[in-house]
């Protein structure tokens, strides 16, 4: 095998997804100087960046423009969502976590695989190109509401920077698409013989959940962004309105529905919220209960709430849009399915805590991401419950309390976790442990930090601060409130700064770390009996699945955990 | 250093908590910061004072949830997390409870149904149910008493001209100025001319989407007089940060204008919108 075909065009599951893991990373760092460039402005409108600004923009003499501003928002948004997370969930540990843990030598359609991956990287020459693109960038938000979307008078990134973004989105589309109907079919048939479903580890759980969430709402998106293609280049009006006036001219138009776009946007994206949030609840799931030496709590009831989730995430779209003019009686009928989708949430973190009680909780790096998260996403789930309330939601709507929302469970929730596994598969993908001191700095740093910078904003938004805004301090209302806006930005900037003790653990342990064994946290599950790396084809001897995946501190037994893979029972017989 | 974590995690109930009574309580300062005016600005709309009230429940029963859970969390780590003094000590092999499973369902679950329906109404009283009078008799809608029209960047006001309707081509316009009386519902009517606007006023828990080729109503009453800041809270473009209007709530008669009796806007129109903001 050349280079080229072992780590560039690998059809290995391990390799695509690791792959996936260091461009979602690097995207990860790029939208986080997008946010620090953001936080800058807000802090200090007006004033010219130091050092970076004369460079960045020198046409506009060193300063963020209002212009820039808006499509610094949008991509950092678009980012984050599409290159980061979705991918970074499905793409990196969805990939390189389900085959191993149902005991598979690899994915089902190895080749769709590397395709949904090299499916990518259009997607990303796109959002370059559409950043680099005349007039600026996209700046409609990552949610690219028509008609400001569309009509090319009414913002300059609303021409060809535009087409490429709706462009690289379908191809976004696509990767993840090709992904799900692989992950799919290979949970579905590839499970080692003795892996029933109730023997899955919540991680496959959720990995499923979220491929079927991904196969049902992805064409809806795809759909939506294809039409909105066609009414700037094609001359059609989905979403145009007869008779609007930009700047006082009239613009094409006609017979169509602004809000038609908002219901199918939505459509895909409130499942994608769960797509965003499920794989991590099961990763977190797995990586709780090992570090605790002890079952799962409730096992069962934590399936049945990923799929009660997974099938409510169909009908709460509409929560997003209370206030956009839908019909009120269709936002009472969201409003009652989005309260009642706050259960299973609830219930999985009650599940969590009890699994943590009575345990002997090893206090790694993964498991102290993995108790940040639980914390973090109590906050950020609360407030979700807030804004399910449809009469709140009808003052705190486009405020800083949704921006400190959206990032708790974002930021403090999936992305938590997304760091925490990384500490805790990384031997797994690199056969090296991390460093647990520089893991702990990192842990204890971003821990604190994403708190100073998240939790002022529900402050900020109980004031009804607007999100979205350039600038506060030329208001009445809100200028008073400019020293929190400082005080945030100077914890966003040592938060994007600390990140330097991950990147240099992350890289330096791939030479540096201590070898690991096959099985270093000393866990139950099937990756644990590959050897560390895995090498391509996983398993070197075929594998039998005796039993669950969480039988740990099994009464009787000398050993706290009992591998899924061991025949032995309860009293050291060998099973046939 | 268990003890330590511990106590990290300890900070999310006691500050999460705290800081949020000190700011709903607003007294106080932190270095040289006040801690007035973090939370809810004043309201002047009776129609949305139950806004508020669900606003303050919710956040106590948030409250109380997180503290329950944050705090056990904290608790875990200090009472269970492996350390030299507990070798002996196995974690227990505990895989479900049911009785615990059903509590933990049962009353969430109740109290978020709950929740659903007793906000019902206020959503009602907001969205749905425009307010009435009584004219010789007969009970009525109130007719809208102005139309707000938002567009790239700034709010159009038009009022009814003499003919005393609106939409005729006697209205009177002015830019980002909006006049209405104190003490008595309130209708507008809201459009936007080019893409998504919001007419938003926090200071009275007012937002509406604004959207080309649709017309909507809002309305509210302002109980106390004084200027209140309309602000579009629907990312339109580069400027929507500086989207902005007034609106006065004067005790009439509304001197000439918003009554249909003068032909002369006794305000003139002042764009609030493009004074000591950067273009
Ligand atoms: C370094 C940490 C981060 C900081 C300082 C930060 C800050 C911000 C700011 C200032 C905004 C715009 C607020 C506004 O003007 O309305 C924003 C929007 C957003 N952020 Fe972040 N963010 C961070 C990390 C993240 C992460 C990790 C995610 C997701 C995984 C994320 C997802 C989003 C999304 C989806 C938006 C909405 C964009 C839009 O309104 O179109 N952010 N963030
Ligand atoms: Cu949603
Ligand atoms: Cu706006």
């Amino acid at each position: 095998m050349s280079f080229l075909t072992k780590y560039v065009f690998s059809s290995d599951h391990k390799v695509i997804g690791i792959q996936f893991l260091i461009s979602s990373l690097i995207w990860f760092l790029v939208g986080g100087l997008m946010a620090a460039a953001m936080r800058w402005q807000l802090a200090w409108p007006w004033s010219d960046m130091p050092i970076l600004g004369s460079w960045l923009f020198e046409a506009e003499g060193g300063q963020i423009s209002p212009e820039y501003y808006t499509m610094l928002l949008t991509m950092h948004g678009t980012v984050m969502v599409f290159f980061v997370v979705i991918p970074i969930l499905a793409g990196a540990f969805g990939n390189f976590l389900i085959p191993l843990m149902i005991g598979a030598d690899d994915m089902a359609f190895p080749r769709l695989n590397m395709m949904s991956y090299w499916f990518m990287w259009p997607a990303f020459a796109c959002l370059l190109l559409s950043f680099a693109s005349p007039g600026f960038g996209p700046a409609a938000g990552w949610t690219s509401y028509p008609p400001l979307a569309v009509f090319e008078e009414a913002a300059p990134g609303s021409g060809l920077a535009q087409t490429l973004w709706l462009t690289g989105l379908t191809f976004v589309g696509l990767s993840s698409m090709m992904g799900s109907i692989n992950y799919i079919t290979t949970i579905v048939q590839m499970r080692a013989p003795g892996m029933t479903f109730f023997r899955l580890p919540m991680t496959i759980w959720a990995m499923l959940v979220t491929a079927i969430l991904q196969a049902f709402a992805l064409p809806v998106l795809t759909a939506a962004v294809l039409m909105q293609i066609a009414d700037r280049l094609l001359g059609t009006c989905f979403f145009i309105p007869e008779g609007a006036l930009v700047g006082d001219s009239l613009v094409k138009g006609g017979g169509g529905q602004a809000l038609l776009w908002q219901h199918l946007f939505w459509f895909y994206s409130h499942p994608a919220v769960y797509i965003m949030l499920l794989p991590a609840m099961g990763m977190a799931s797995d990586i709780l209960s090992s570090m605790s030496r002890k079952p799962l709590f409730g096992y069962r009831p934590m399936v049945y709430s990923i799929l009660s989730i997974g099938g409510l995430g169909f009908i709460v779209w509409g929560h997003h849009m209370f206030v956009s003019g839908m019909q009120p009686l269709v936002g009472a009928a969201f409003m009652l399915t989005t309260i009642l989708i706050a259960l299973p949430s609830g219930i999985k973190t009650f599940n969590w805590l009890a699994t943590l009680w009575g345990g002997r909780l090893q206090l790694t790096t993964g498991m102290l991401f993995c108790m940040g998260f639980i914390a973090m996403f109590v906050i950020g789930g609360l407030s979700g419950v807030l804004m399910a309330v449809a009469p709140v939601t009808i003052f705190i709507h486009d405020t800083y309390y949704i921006v400190a929302h959206f990032h708790y469970v974002l930021f403090g929730g999936t992305s938590l976790i997304v760091i925490g596994s990384i500490y805790h598969w990384y031997p797994k993908m690199f056969g090296r442990m991390m460093s647990e001191t520089l893991g702990k700095i990192h842990f204890f740093t971003t821990f604190v930090l994403i708190n100073c910078v998240f939790f002022p904003m529900h402050f900020l938004g109980a004031q009804g601060l607007p999100r979205r805004y350039a600038d506060f301090t030329h208001t009445d209302s809100f200028a008073h409130l400019q020293p929190i806006n400082e005080f945030i930005t100077y914890s966003a900037f040592a938060l994007v700064a600390v990140q330097v003790f991950f990147i240099v653990n992350f890289f330096g342990s791939m030479i540096f770390g201590r070898r690991a064994g096959n099985n270093p946290w000393n866990a139950n599950t099937l990756e644990w009996v590959a050897t560390s790396p895995p090498p391509h084809g996983n398993f070197t001897s075929p594998l039998v699945v005796y039993r669950g995946p969480y039988e740990y501190s099994v009464p009787g037994r000398t050993q706290d955990f009992w591998m899924q893979t061991d025949p032995e029972d309860a009293d050291g017989h060998i099973a046939h | 250093m268990h003890r330590f974590w511990a106590v990290l995690f300890s900070l999310v109930p006691v500050l999460g908590i705290g800081l949020y009574v000190l700011a709903v309580v607003g007294k106080g300062s932190i270095g040289g910061f006040s801690l007035a005016g973090l939370w809810l600005p004043e309201n002047a709309n009776p129609y949305t004072t139950t806004i508020d009230h669900l606003f303050d429940l919710v956040h106590i029963i948030c409250g109380v949830v997180l503290g329950i859970t944050t705090s056990v969390l904290a608790y875990v780590i200090w009472r269970y997390a492996d350390h030299a003094g507990r070798k002996n000590e196995a974690a227990q092999y505990v895989t479900h409870h049911a009785l615990l499973e059903w509590i933990w369902t049962v009353i969430p679950g109740a109290i978020l149904v709950f929740l659903g329906f007793y906000q019902l109404q206020v959503w009602a009283d907001n969205k749905m149910n425009r307010p009435m009078q009584t004219i010789d008799g007969n009970i009525q809608a109130i007719e809208p008493m102005a139309l707000v029209v938002g567009k790239q960047f700034g709010w159009e006001v038009y009022y009814p001209g003499p003919d005393g309707r609106l939409g005729t081509s006697d209205d009177l316009r002015i830019e980002n100025d909006l006049t209405v009386p104190v003490g008595r519902p309130v209708v507008l009517r809201v459009e936007a001319q080019d893409v998504l606007h919001s007419f938003a006023i926090p200071g009275l828990r007012v937002k509406q989407d604004v959207v080309p080729g649709m017309t909507q109503l809002v309305w509210f009453q302002v109980d106390k007089p004084g200027t209140y800041e309309i602000l579009c809270m629907e990312l339109c473009g580069w400027g929507h940060y500086k989207m902005r209007a007034r609106m006065k709530a004067v005790a009439e008669p509304l001197d000439g204008i918003a009554n249909g009796s003068s032909t002369e806007p006794s305000s003139t129109a002042t764009p609030v919108a493009d004074e000591e903001v950067k273009d």
